[in-house]
């Protein structure tokens, strides 16, 4: 499970540097998407993976026994899916206004802010 | 104790719901100016709770520490929230005159108090997991402020900046899962004893994420790009409290992990941060010194600047950290100040275009002498407090035998009058191109007293710090020491191991 898990999280990334590299803003989007839910597989890996093993504890009991799923690693990736929605609506926004203000989704041609040297 | 915790945290929140309620009547931005005041008397009142008992540490919910949410100022954390809360309460009153109504109906004073919630929750915090979330606050509150208004420099300013903080934002979460699943536990003070018994090499790689992360957040070499991009884009308040506060909040970060958790291997990790404050300082005095808009010279300086206060957090001696947390707490007041100043400016003369300004200096004399304060701080002109932070910084650089890292730190210095004698020359001493005289009597006075109260506040800080520098080294000494040896802050988290 964790060497499928590993495979995926390295075809994840490998993709997402490619797309984020591409010189596109669009493009740049996908690739972050993709790489966030590296990231989410990356902390869902790390907090030990069980199969079948809900943590429950059983009935007059106090405390767990034997292995048991870790529900924190589920709750952070919870939360940073919402968190990463947010974002990543206002990146869309963000890149749709640049569209229409700036007429480009090339980042390198995007020189409002910075312009060029005026040559002499 | 626990409230008054997170009272710097619940203040802004409350402020940010009320004022967005009301922004659209004159009540709103005085909600914003009240809640800062508030902000600034809780921020005191936990100074003074620090100072009486030292570290003190809260547990959110009742869960005790380390599963559930901790809270947790030591004196670093305090100082940081109460000069937030100075910050927040000028840019909060320049703001009255700064933003039109328009900002105002688009919620410029609820993202502002989000932001502000924001940089103090990552101030206080004692849990990994809740240092992203408050970075999250605070970086989606940034993003809205930064393209309020929707000016085009502004889109494409925000395009860059958004773009290379997400980039960040996903390498802290990686790392925050892989130490997680090294250690099993994402509270920092139980985290400073958990990483003892784990593999330092991968420790060391995740150190690394760690510093990229927060390198991109702090503007670090070579992770700055989206700063001198963004900052001279947006308003002036908006542009001044970003200056003041985004980038240290990304510094503050980095003094506390890798001194409280990632201090394995201080010859490997601390050497790089070494080399990165070194290039820091140089690039970013050098880009400052080709920009002759006054805005970009400025942001330029905030990268320069953040490289002394890495250099104190890489050498790590008590009083290389001395001269950090000093470094901090002066730059924060200084570098907001001069953005204010900057705004004024362009209020007066029509741009901040170093070229097409001139004529403070006989027609506004006030503004020109606010201006020189803080501008010789940043450059460390003996008396003000720039003096004393970068000779503490030089001095631990000396003692620690780092010859050439001193030598740069003198020389940055040295370039960064440079810049400042650039902008007073054009903007204050040459004549204005157009032949106009811009008095500061030309703002209604209402206006006038806004724009400048905050600034006159800022420097008479500066102007403090500076003659009386005795009982802020001591301070900055205690600080340095609770940082030193975490042992205070893990006992004051986990509770007294017996």
């Amino acid at each position: 499970m964790e060497t499928l898990l590993a495979l995926t999280i390295g075809a994840l990334t490998g993709a997402a540097i490619y797309l984020m590299l591409a010189g596109n803003l669009m493009r740049f989007i996908f690739g972050l998407v993709l790489i966030s839910n590296a990231a989410n597989l990356t902390i869902f890996a790390a907090g030990r993976l069980t199969e079948g093993a809900p943590p429950l504890i059983a009935e007059g009991a106090d405390t767990l026994t034997g292995t048991a799923a870790n529900a924190l690693p589920q709750a952070l990736v919870l939360t940073a899916i919402v968190i990463g929605f947010g974002l990543f609506a206002f990146a869309i926004v963000l890149v749709f206004r640049a569209w229409t203000t700036l007429g480009t989704l090339e980042p390198d041609e995007m020189r409002l802010a910075e312009p060029p040297e005026a040559r002499p | 104790m626990s409230w008054l915790l997170s009272l710097p945290i619940a203040i802004p929140f409350a402020t940010a719901v009320l004022a967005f309620l009301l922004r659209d009547r004159s009540a709103g931005r005085w909600v914003s100016v009240g809640g800062s005041a508030l902000l600034l008397l809780a921020a005191a009142l936990l100074m003074r709770a620090t100072l009486a008992e030292g570290v003190i540490a809260g547990q959110m919910g009742g869960w005790p520490a380390p599963f559930g949410i901790t809270l947790v100022a030591d004196l670093l954390s305090a100082v940081m929230v109460l000069i937030t809360a100075i910050i927040a309460l000028a840019v909060a009153v320049y703001a009255l005159a700064d933003i039109d109504a328009r900002m105002e109906h688009l919620g410029y004073h609820a993202l502002f108090n989000v932001l502000i919630a924001g940089v103090t929750g990552a101030f206080l915090t004692g849990d990994l997991f809740n240092l992203y979330v408050w970075f999250e606050v605070m970086l989606i509150a940034s993003f809205g402020l930064l393209v309020l208004g929707g000016r085009p420099e502004q889109i494409d300013g925000g395009v860059k900046y958004v773009a290379l903080n997400l980039v960040s934002t996903i390498l802290f979460l990686t790392g925050i899962g892989l130490l997680y699943g090294m250690t099993g536990t994402l509270n920092m003070a139980d985290l400073a004893q958990a990483v003892d018994g784990t593999d330092q090499g991968l420790l060391t790689v995740v150190a690394m994420l760690f510093m990229i992360a927060f390198g991109v957040k702090a503007a670090l070499f070579p992770l700055f790009f989206w700063l001198p991009a963004a900052y001279h884009t947006p308003a002036f308040s908006v542009s001044a409290v970003f200056a003041g506060l985004l980038t240290k909040v990304g510094v503050y970060a980095l003094i506390r992990m890798f001194t409280l958790v990632f201090d394995h291997d201080t010859g490997f990790t601390h050497q790089i941060l070494l080399w990165v404050a070194g290039l820091t300082m140089v690039t970013g005095v050098l880009g400052a010194a080709a920009q002759s808009d006054m805005r970009k010279i400025l942001s330029f300086h905030i990268v320069s600047q953040i490289g002394y206060m890495i250099l104190g957090l890489a050498l790590l001696t008590p009083l290389a950290l001395v001269g950090a947390v000093f470094y901090l707490v002066h730059h924060i007041v200084v570098k907001a100040n001069l953005f204010l100043i900057a705004g004024a400016a362009q209020r007066l003369t029509g741009s901040t275009e170093l070229s097409r300004i001139g004529g403070l200096y006989k027609s506004a004399p006030l503004l020109a002498v606010l201006f020189l304060i803080p501008a010789f701080s940043l450059a460390g002109f003996p008396p003000l407090s720039g003096f004393w932070a970068k000779f503490l910084l030089v001095k631990a650089a000396l003692e620690a035998e780092g010859w050439v890292i001193a030598g740069v730190a003198l020389a940055v210095g040295l370039l960064t009058i440079y810049s400042m004698t650039k902008i007073w020359a054009a903007a204050f001493w040459a004549p204005h191109p157009d032949g106009i005289a811009p008095r500061l009597s030309l703002i209604a006075p209402r206006e006038r007293a806004a724009l400048l109260a905050p600034v006159a506040g800022l420097a008479a800080v500066t102007i403090v710090i500076g003659l009386a520098p005795e009982p802020f080294v001591a301070f900055a000494e205690a600080a340095a020491a609770q940082i030193l040896d975490p042992s205070a802050y893990v006992t004051a988290v986990l509770g007294d191991p017996k």
